[in-house]
């Protein structure tokens, strides 16, 4: 109760310094949620790409219908399998009409259909890598009546590269932006310390317990990290709406990732001041 | 109350500040520790307050060894021991009231019994009337006045001062004196440091100790 007061006490007595480190530590973290923003419509952009490969299973047209079933079903009990459909010739043509329309005159003029009937194989989230894709084709490629198994080697490849590139991207400057707002928060709570380093030698002075000395100081730090963090999210929204609004469209950051940014900076707020008090602690 | 044994203390770069001091301080005296600038009053201060340790040697403080007191244990020290300094050291922005009711709140007293525990002490050190006003408004002698019922707000044994009127004029530091032997009288032992023999000289009841460069070389106790 002393500690909370206490905290509260010391905004009202020096709203500048305290409204000041806040302002710091929300910009710090702002920076950080910029960040997240990006790299979390960066994941999804590619994880919509990523959705989009498939494993395309040609059939020679003298395939028992018999034969197609049973390779279908074998080929949907693979863990990474989510999915097997079989597409046949008139399907085939359909789908290629509603696709390219600029050559419905060509499809149009066919005698004889020339597309294949085929297995259409999904992955599962997660299990679309290379080497999943490579070893289902494997499968695939098994059987007699298989003509070939197709799923872009080189654009997925590629691909996989990029999502490699990006998470580690995402990894190295997020941990970067991250120390660097720890060390801004750290800084920020430190003057804030600072300036009360007479009232923490007069509490040693006069035998107040270490506990009751860093109590509202944590605290202190603890909601100058939350109002920093809730004042990052204001801003990292802001940016949101604008980029939205003025630039393309973009997805808004999941919920989870929000509470996250908050609780860590809470954590950061109090961490850094129990840091910084330790100092002033040991002067008496 | 007060028991040093063979205490010196020594700073890596200073060197030896005390070198083997030993005197002891009964319930209820009243002692200076005088000397010149650099003698060591203020190291034997601050072993006395624990707030440094002897590098050798035991100094015991109302029960307390330097020998056996571990960081946990400090603040116990410091509440049976109360401190006043030469520049006051009060929380600037805060009245005269606010600095003693600090204490009291920081050393766990119930909230209720703050303010008026807090007027008690300021009307003790003649300071009622001031209780409202901002410790830079107040004139020196009324600065060390709030810094001495800070000090008695924990209800010490002992009363440590150093060079408690170094900034005061005379008529201040009279008041401030006549004080510390009111607070005596009530059976608080009062050790101050002072530079000022003149002072001294004032008090011939009091215990005198006596320091230079580092050695005791003088108790009056003894001769």
């Amino acid at each position: 109760m002393y500690a909370l007061r206490e905290a509260i006490n010391a905004f009202r007595r020096a709203p500048v310094l305290t409204g000041l480190s806040s302002a710091m530590v929300g910009l710090a973290l702002f920076v950080v949620g910029l960040f997240g923003l990006a790299a979390y419509n960066l994941q999804l952009t590619l994880s919509a790409i990523e959705e989009r490969v498939e494993i395309a299973v040609h059939l020679r047209d003298d395939a028992r219908q018999s034969e197609i079933e049973l390779a279908q079903s074998e080929l949907a009990e693979i863990p990474e399998v989510r999915l097997v459909s079989y597409i046949s010739k008139r399907e085939a043509l359909e789908r290629a009409r509603a696709e390219l329309p600029d050559f419905s005159d060509l499809f149009n003029d066919l005698e004889v259909n020339p597309l294949p009937q085929s297995l259409e194989i999904e992955l599962q989230p997660g299990d679309r890598s290379p080497e999943s894709l490579e070893k289902i084709s494997a499968a695939a490629m098994a059987y007699p009546f298989v003509e070939d198994a197709l799923y872009g080697r080189e654009w997925v490849d590629k691909l996989f590269t990029l999502r490699r590139i990006g998470a580690a991207t995402t990894l190295a400057l997020g941990s970067a932006f991250a120390l660097v707002a720890a060390l801004i928060i750290g800084t920020a709570l430190r003057i804030a310390i600072f300036a009360r380093r007479e009232e923490i030698y007069v509490m040693r002075l006069v035998g107040a317990k270490k506990s009751f000395i860093r109590g509202p100081f944590l605290l202190e730090g603890a909601i100058a990290g939350l109002l920093g963090g809730l004042f990052a999210w204001g801003l990292t929204w802001g940016s949101y709406r604008s980029v939205y609004a003025l630039l393309f469209e973009i997805a808004w950051i999941p919920p989870s990732w929000i509470f996250g940014g908050l609780v860590a900076g809470v954590l950061f707020g109090a961490a850094a001041s129990a840091l910084a008090i330790r100092r002033h602690l040991k002067e008496i | 109350m007060i028991k040093l044994t063979n205490v010196s203390k020594e700073y890596p770069k200073r060197g030896f500040a005390l070198r083997d001091v030993s005197f002891h301080v009964k319930k209820g005296e009243f002692a200076f520790i005088t000397g010149h600038s650099g003698s060591g009053k203020s190291t034997t201060m601050r072993l006395i307050h624990m707030a440094d340790q002897p590098t050798d040697g035991e100094v015991r403080v109302t029960g307390y060894s330097s020998d056996k007191v571990t960081e946990r244990d400090l603040w116990k020290v410091r509440r049976r021991v109360g401190i006043v300094f030469q520049d006051f050291r009060l929380l600037p922005g805060r009245t005269a009231l606010e600095n003693v009711a600090f204490v009291l709140e920081v050393t766990g007293t119930t909230p209720r019994s703050i303010l008026p525990r807090a007027q008690k002490l300021l009307t003790q050190v003649g300071l009622a009337p001031k209780a409202g006003s901002l410790v830079h408004e107040l004139s020196g002698g009324e600065q060390q006045r709030v810094a001495i019922a800070r000090a008695l707000a924990n209800d010490p044994y002992l009363l440590l001062a150093d060079e408690p009127t170094g900034n005061l004029d005379d008529r201040a530091t009279r008041g401030v004196m006549d004080l510390f032997w009111d607070i005596n009288a009530t059976g608080m032992a009062v050790l101050m440091a002072t530079h000022d023999l003149e002072l001294v000289r004032r008090y011939p009841n009091a215990r005198v100790f006596e320091l230079d460069q580092g050695r005791l070389v003088y108790d009056s106790a003894t001769g």
